[in-house]
């Protein structure tokens, strides 16, 4: 290799309390696809927000094509030719693809101008979008493409995806994969983070591993295999779950003809939903974000009320309770968004263990409250989980994402629910983390619960769940047997490619 | 009661003098607004502007340099709440209150040798054959300039937030701090802009009554007037146009129902006095039925943390 594109030598960046990133080193060459692993915290958002110029390193140096690069803002990054695709997208709900675009921009043309190149550029990378259509209403998908092409209009040298694929279906991250790879063959060099290693070996011409802030390793990750990189990633052998032959028993939750109208003006209806779910068996439930999750959970978590008789709890209508009255029959929920949904992040994890756990746990006696009960019952969740935190005392925001994933989840398996329903068990969690937290729903399905799984992510699907079906624009699939779907059928479930194509140039 | 003694073409060029404090007020507010930022101490700007241009005009004998005096004491109260909320982070909700208090008190003891005087006159336009005729004349052409400054204001406005680079980072800003900071905008220095500028309309609003609808100076002669600026803003969704309207409509229904009580209509005073303000807010509540689009970040707090 002549000189590298880009070279990061020694970049060290300390927080207080935490050495995010020490000293760093690794090249990116012309035309490479260069991937960066690593768990949750192990500084890889630090680093590339470094190269990004949103943060200052502490000290060494990056040189781009040999010559010193030292960005004090995003704006200069992009002058030079870097561009990034953000992990939670840095998308303006109320403005338009076009306005989006051109605040991405140093110097936007006119809008009609823009609009015309938007509608160019989309279609020779296949990424079809209406400049004029506003970012609120858009899919997850289409809104990876504003982000996408808000970069190619840049004609960047270097591209920074952040965990790109994690709301895509099957079909979708096809094409990226085919955009990327022109892109590629075009000379352009990308830094791709994934949690998903399968694709990195598909996709990447050379990884490289951090883990606690310190570059541990490099592969060429066709040549290796997923888990000796997950290992690498850990430090340590990794755990696969571990699945039991279960007998399931009879029908636990049931959900007939159910529609509910959207939420809000962003939200999605729900169409004739028929679902059932028997003790012991776990369902899972994969699908495009937005197309009815949330709206899902909801009604089985008991937020949203409906007719008495679309939910059936062992054969008695709980449609019209509420989420404690379900708690009480055993009915538990985690949802998707761990900071004010499934937490408050500003009280503490004991707080927090009161919020769920007080009907199940005896928490509560006559009106006052038991805070050593509950104290107790935090500590229980922090120890059988292995949540990282200096104790429950702390708030829920201070954890990291992957930690307070393990708490609310944990939270929910240690009350002994008789239906657990999750979204998103392991969103933004690490492989080992991840391994955790589906070994417990295993477990507890094991012990005779019957589990609900939500999830974009169809490996964790396919590796836990006995049945399978998917939603799409509010209306649920027939469920079909998990053992034996492809990717291509999984993907037609839940609703091909939505109007995308591959790049026809 | 005798109805006959209202002449209706004064009725129209009064009401828009009614109407300009509050377009000016609630204009500067809607652009604070547009960035994010909830700014409650507009009572308190409009009051302070309001003495300091009716000092300034009384000792130097210039309205103008009055309506400057104001325009610079409301941006320079605003700097005080930029302060607290954008580097000391504080909660805006409670730094706006205690600015309006803390400017209700401020202006009471700058404003005490000023009362009872009566400040220079503010000189209506006079263009030729146009501000003659008949009807037309005194309602369209016959004001004082900053009447025309207010609706200028308000197209300004308008054409920024809707067609300029300066307006589409500001909404971006107001929309969504974080993604607006990700991509390299000055979150806080475009925040504390847009506040100075809602200081400075909020002074001159208040200048407005002080010089040009009252004039003289009391204590606590806004009135109110930065509490029906705030409420305009959101019932107008936060657009321009809407909060002309909305301002317009409120000096509408003030005059005439003054007009009404000189003309000894059969109507409790109370109720004639509530009634600009139910009228208005009634109106802009059906108006703004559609979907209210509320920016994103609006009163939330930024912070740049990793």
């Amino acid at each position: 290799m002549s000189v590298p594109l880009l070279s990061l030598q020694g970049l060290t960046k300390a927080y207080p309390g935490v050495v995010a990133n020490d000293t760093v080193s690794f090249d990116i060459g012309e035309g490479e696809v260069h991937a960066l692993l690593g768990e949750n915290g192990a500084g890889k958002s630090t680093l590339v927000k470094m190269i990004y110029g949103l943060v200052k390193p502490d000290s060494g140096k990056m040189l781009l094509r040999g010559q010193p690069y030292e960005p004090a803002e995003p704006r200069q990054a992009r002058a030079d030719g870097i561009a990034m695709v953000f992990q939670h997208f840095s998308l303006f709900d109320a403005l338009n693809v076009a306005e989006n675009i051109a605040l991405g921009m140093e110097n936007p043309p006119e809008m009609r101008d823009l609009a015309a190149r938007i509608r160019e550029v989309s279609e020779t990378y296949g990424l079809p979008l209406d400049p004029f259509r506003t970012v609120g209403d858009l899919s997850a998908g289409e809104r990876q493409r504003v982000e996408i092409i808000r970069c190619l209009l840049q004609d960047p040298k270097l591209l920074i995806m952040d965990e790109p694929t994690s709301v895509l279906t099957p079909q979708e991250v096809e094409i990226l994969f085919k955009t990327l790879q022109k892109l590629q063959s075009e000379g352009t060099s990308i830094l791709y983070i994934s949690h998903k290693l399968e694709e990195i070996r598909t996709l990447c011409d050379h990884a490289t591993i951090l883990r606690l802030g310190k570059n541990v390793g490099e592969c060429t990750p066709s040549e290796t295999s997923a888990r000796d990189m997950a290992e690498m990633m850990v430090g340590s052998s990794l755990q696969t779950p571990q699945r039991a032959a279960r007998e399931f028993g009879e029908v636990a939750m049931d959900i007939t003809g159910l529609s509910v109208p959207a939420p809000s003006a962003f939200g999605t209806a729900l169409k004739n939903v028929h679902l059932k779910v028997r003790k012991g068996e776990i369902l899972g439930i994969g699908g495009v974000a937005g197309n009815g999750q949330d709206e899902l959970l909801g009604v089985l978590s008991g937020e949203t009320l409906t007719d008495a008789d679309a939910v059936k709890l062992h054969g008695k209508p709980i449609g019209r309770l509420g989420p404690t009255a379900r708690r009480r029959l055993g009915v538990l929920a985690a949802p998707e968004e761990r900071l004010g949904h499934a937490a408050a992040p500003d009280m503490s994890l004991t707080e927090n263990a009161m919020l769920t756990g007080s009907v199940r746990e005896g928490l509560e006696k006559n009106g006052f409250l038991d805070w050593g009960a509950t104290k107790a019952f935090a500590e229980r969740i922090i120890t059988a989980f292995d949540v990282r935190t200096p104790g429950p005392g702390n708030a829920a925001r201070s954890l990291s994402g992957g930690n307070l994933q393990k708490f609310v989840i944990g939270r929910e398996v240690l009350q002994d629910p008789d239906v657990l329903v999750v979204n998103q068990p392991t969103w933004g969690v690490d492989a080992a983390a991840a391994a955790a937290i589906r070994q417990s729903l295993l477990d507890l399905a094991a012990k005779g619960a019957a589990v609900i799984c939500i999830s974009q992510d169809l490996d964790e699907l396919m590796e836990i769940s006995d049945s399978f079906a998917a939603l799409n624009e509010g209306r649920l699939s027939a469920p079909r047997e998990a053992a034996g779907l492809t990717v291509d059928e999984i993907g037609l479930m839940m609703g091909g490619a939505h109007g995308m194509e591959v790049a026809h140039v | 009661m005798d109805l006959s003694a209202i002449n209706p073409v004064l009725l129209i060029a009064s009401l828009m003098v009614a109407a300009t404090p509050l377009l000016l007020a609630a204009i500067g507010e809607l652009v604070v607004e547009k960035s994010g930022v909830l700014n409650l101490g507009v009572e308190g700007m409009m009051i302070v502007g309001a003495i300091a241009g009716f000092a300034t005009a009384v000792e130097s004998g210039s309205p103008l340099l009055g309506f400057v005096a104001a325009a610079f004491a409301g941006a320079a109260l605003s700097v005080l709440f930029a302060i607290l909320t954008q580097f000391a982070q504080a909660n805006q909700v409670a730094s706006g209150l205690s600015l309006t208090l803390f400017g209700l008190g401020l202006s009471a003891l700058m404003g005490q040798s000023y009362v009872g005087i009566k400040p220079p006159r503010m000189g209506d336009i006079h263009i030729p054959v146009l501000s003659d005729l008949p009807v037309i004349g005194p309602i369209l052409f016959g004001h004082d300039i900053i009447l025309y400054f207010g609706i200028a204001l308000t197209a300004a406005v308008w054409w920024m937030l809707k067609y300029s680079r300066m307006g589409l980072v500001l909404r971006a800003v107001g929309e969504n701090h974080d993604a607006a900071h990700a991509l390299g905008y000055k979150v806080l220095r475009i925040r504390l802009m847009a506040i100075l500028f809602g200081g400075a309309c909020a002074g001159l609003g208040g200048a407005y009554i002080s010089l040009i609808r009252v004039p003289q100076w009391t204590e606590g002669m806004t009135a109110g007037i930065g509490w029906i600026a705030l409420a305009l803003v959101v019932f107008a969704s936060w657009k321009p146009w809407r909060a002309l309207l909305g301002a317009y409509l409120f000096g509408g229904v003030t005059v005439v129902q003054l007009n009404l009580q000189a003309a000894g209509v059969a109507i409790p005073v109370e109720y004639l006095a509530m009634s600009p303000y139910l009228i208005t807010i009634l109106v802009l509540v059906i108006l703004s039925a559609d979907k209210s689009s509320a920016p994103a970040s609006l009163g939330r707090n930024f912070h740049a943390s990793r």
